[in-house]
């Protein structure tokens, strides 16, 4: 077998996802915690009367952010997280999970050299594309305003 | 009606991202990555609006809000304040969102153990 | 370079094994000397509690031997190999430093017996062991972090083992000759299929081990390769098969022996600790009970940091292989 052969080998050798039913799991998570979302959002709109729809939104994600960081405190997090996959990782609960997972692994270097150092070692990429492709958008979209 | 269609929309999204996961072997942060970006690029569209009057949590608490929500807030602050805004509006408007995320992070971090099981 | 052989016959006169909670639910459970049921091992991080387990089995293996060893041949899977070398502050013996990656076991056993066999020293310790937490944190992602593991991966045994080798005749288990493994790298770049990586390199190992000692699989009572997984054992197997030989039931995978499938480890063990527990805890054991008289013991490793990971480099792997005899004069 040379590496070309060995290569098509492995991949025929090696067991594959079962797509199906970590697909209904992943559905099922997520939808569940967009709806948990959905439910905050109505429960503070009926609280605060006065806020409007960016304001309740933000509440809404910086509950979520509190609870699965909560979650991911006492250890449930993780298990949610190997159960539904995607399912957890891509609402905004995962973001948090992945901050906080990294401020926790890397408590024990110290609050500063650890924790605050790495808290952003997997959700680092999120803000600085995030930004980035923000400012790229709004120069754009300033550019276009100047000839309109 | 509402609550059906965010728990559906809402499913909808991570299952893709979970197709992605199994498909492409990508990592974690590839894959918020990705949705970040496809949030903003759907907010330049103009796509996100309506999906969130019709979805609400649904399109906004995957990590595509947070793209979207970067983009929405640089345009509202250019219209306010003109070339400041390019800079000032992303973060902005996610100010309270990243805040929470990394005092809750600070705080959890320094009260639990993180334990294998 | 070929087979050494050790005409001195190093014995085996003491050894040891200590494992986690996960290990001792694991089919071999019974097999080891000791169970730390706590991943922290009463210390402060897994880090300490890695350096306890090499203290634990080190110390234990020479109660068990008897006598006072004069140098220590140890490594682990941590940068600086600092598992290893700081426990070596509590044992206050002579050390070398060993890595191979997951093939240590071996691999400090063979420099053990070479030691012997030059007249260096008259007694030695060979160890190696590794910690779930520590690799994970090390390798993979923070413990907390909620994302599934694909099912090529493999679980790192948290565990350790120690073997106290003599010159002295106390005991008739010997190592008799080792073949030190090529680096050998056929491409595998995915960092969660490990035994897909390793696989050539046992390959290569076991080929030139049979050609240089003209011996074949029937040859032993059993063969053991250290951690290659599910996947990594049908490659073997077909690749020896290519080239001419076939392992059959006598071949064993320490990985896949030291967990039940229900355990959900997906392919199977793996890490310094895996092939160091389940030699000095099973297959020492089956010695002792006359079932075994001759194993070819081969650990295996794969060569990646994860710099050279995120780089896109390739994964080398290395396997090293013992003989471990009965011998009777």
């Amino acid at each position: 077998m040379d590496r070309q052969q060995y290569a098509e080998y492995i991949k025929k050798i090696s067991p594959k996802s079962k797509i199906g039913w970590s697909l209904v799991r992943a559905f099922i998570v997520g939808g569940l915690i967009c709806l948990l979302g959905e439910g905050l959002g109505a429960l503070y709109q009926m609280w605060l009367p006065g806020y409007d729809q960016t304001q309740i939104g933000s509440l809404v994600s910086c509950s979520l952010i509190l609870i699965a960081a909560i979650l991911t405190g006492i250890g449930v997090y993780d298990k949610i997280g190997y159960f539904s996959g995607g399912g957890s990782i891509v609402p905004i609960t995962g973001f948090s999970n992945s901050i906080t997972s990294a401020a926790m692994e890397f408590r024990k270097e110290g609050i500063i050299f650890g924790t605050c150092a790495n808290m952003f070692k997997i959700a680092g990429p999120v803000i600085v594309v995030g930004v980035a492709v923000a400012m790229l958008c709004g120069l754009g979209y300033f550019i276009v305003g100047l000839f309109l | 009606m509402n609550f059906l269609w965010a728990f559906l929309i809402g499913g909808f999204i991570c299952t893709i991202g979970q197709l992605l996961i199994l498909k492409t072997n990508w990592t974690p942060a590839r894959i918020l990555v990705s949705f970040v970006v496809l949030g903003a690029l759907l907010q330049v569209c103009q796509l996100f609006e309506p999906l969130k009057k019709f979805a609400g949590a649904g399109v906004t608490t995957p990590i595509t809000g947070f793209g979207a929500g970067l983009v929405q807030g640089t345009f509202e602050n250019i219209d306010k304040y003109g070339f400041l805004g390019i800079f000032s509006g992303g973060l902005t408007a996610m100010s309270a969102g990243i805040a929470v995320a990394i005092v809750s992070g600070l705080v959890i971090g320094m009260i639990f153990k993180s334990r294998s099981k | 370079m070929s087979t050494i052989y050790f005409q001195k016959q190093p014995r085996i006169v003491g050894w040891y094994s200590v494992a986690g909670k996960k290990e001792s639910e694991g089919p071999l459970g019974k097999t080891f000397s000791r169970i730390e049921k706590d991943e922290y091992f009463g210390e402060k991080t897994h880090e300490c509690a890695e350096r306890k387990l090499f203290v634990t089995a080190i110390e234990g293996a020479i109660q068990a031997a008897g006598i006072e060893p004069e140098i220590v041949f140890a490594g682990d899977l941590l940068n600086q190999i600092v598992s290893a070398s700081f426990a070596m502050r509590d044992v206050g013996l002579p050390f070398v430093g060993m890595y191979g990656a997951c093939s240590t076991m071996a691999l400090s056993l063979i420099n053990a017996a070479t030691f012997i066999e030059a007249g260096a020293a008259h007694t030695t310790v060979a160890a190696a062991g590794s910690h779930f937490a520590t690799a994970e944190r090390q390798y993979r992602t923070p413990l907390e972090f909620g994302n599934q593991r694909p099912p090529t991966s493999q679980w790192t045994v948290t565990g350790a083992g120690a073997t106290v080798l003599s010159d002295t005749k106390k005991s008739p288990y010997a190592v008799t000759c080792a073949t030190v493994g090529r680096v050998i790298d056929y491409g595998v770049k995915d960092v969660n299929n490990m035994g897909a990586a390793m696989a050539p390199a046992a390959a290569d190992t076991l080929e030139r081990h049979f050609i240089n000692t003209k011996t074949k699989p029937a040859d032993y009572d059993a063969i053991f390769s250290g951690d290659l997984g599910q996947i990594g054992e049908e490659a073997l197997r077909d690749l020896l098969k290519e080239r001419g030989y076939d392992l059959g039931d006598r071949y064993y995978d320490c990985g896949k022996l030291v967990y039940a499938v229900q355990q959900k480890v997906d392919m199977g063990g793996s890490g310094c600790g895996c092939s160091a527990v389940t030699l000095n805890g099973f297959i020492m054991d089956k010695f002792k009970r006359g079932d075994y008289h001759k194993v070819l013991f081969m650990a295996t490793g794969a060569l990646l940091s994860p710099t050279t990971c995120f780089q896109g480099e390739t994964i080398p792997g290395i396997a090293n292989a013992v003989v471990i005899e009965e011998v009777t004069e």
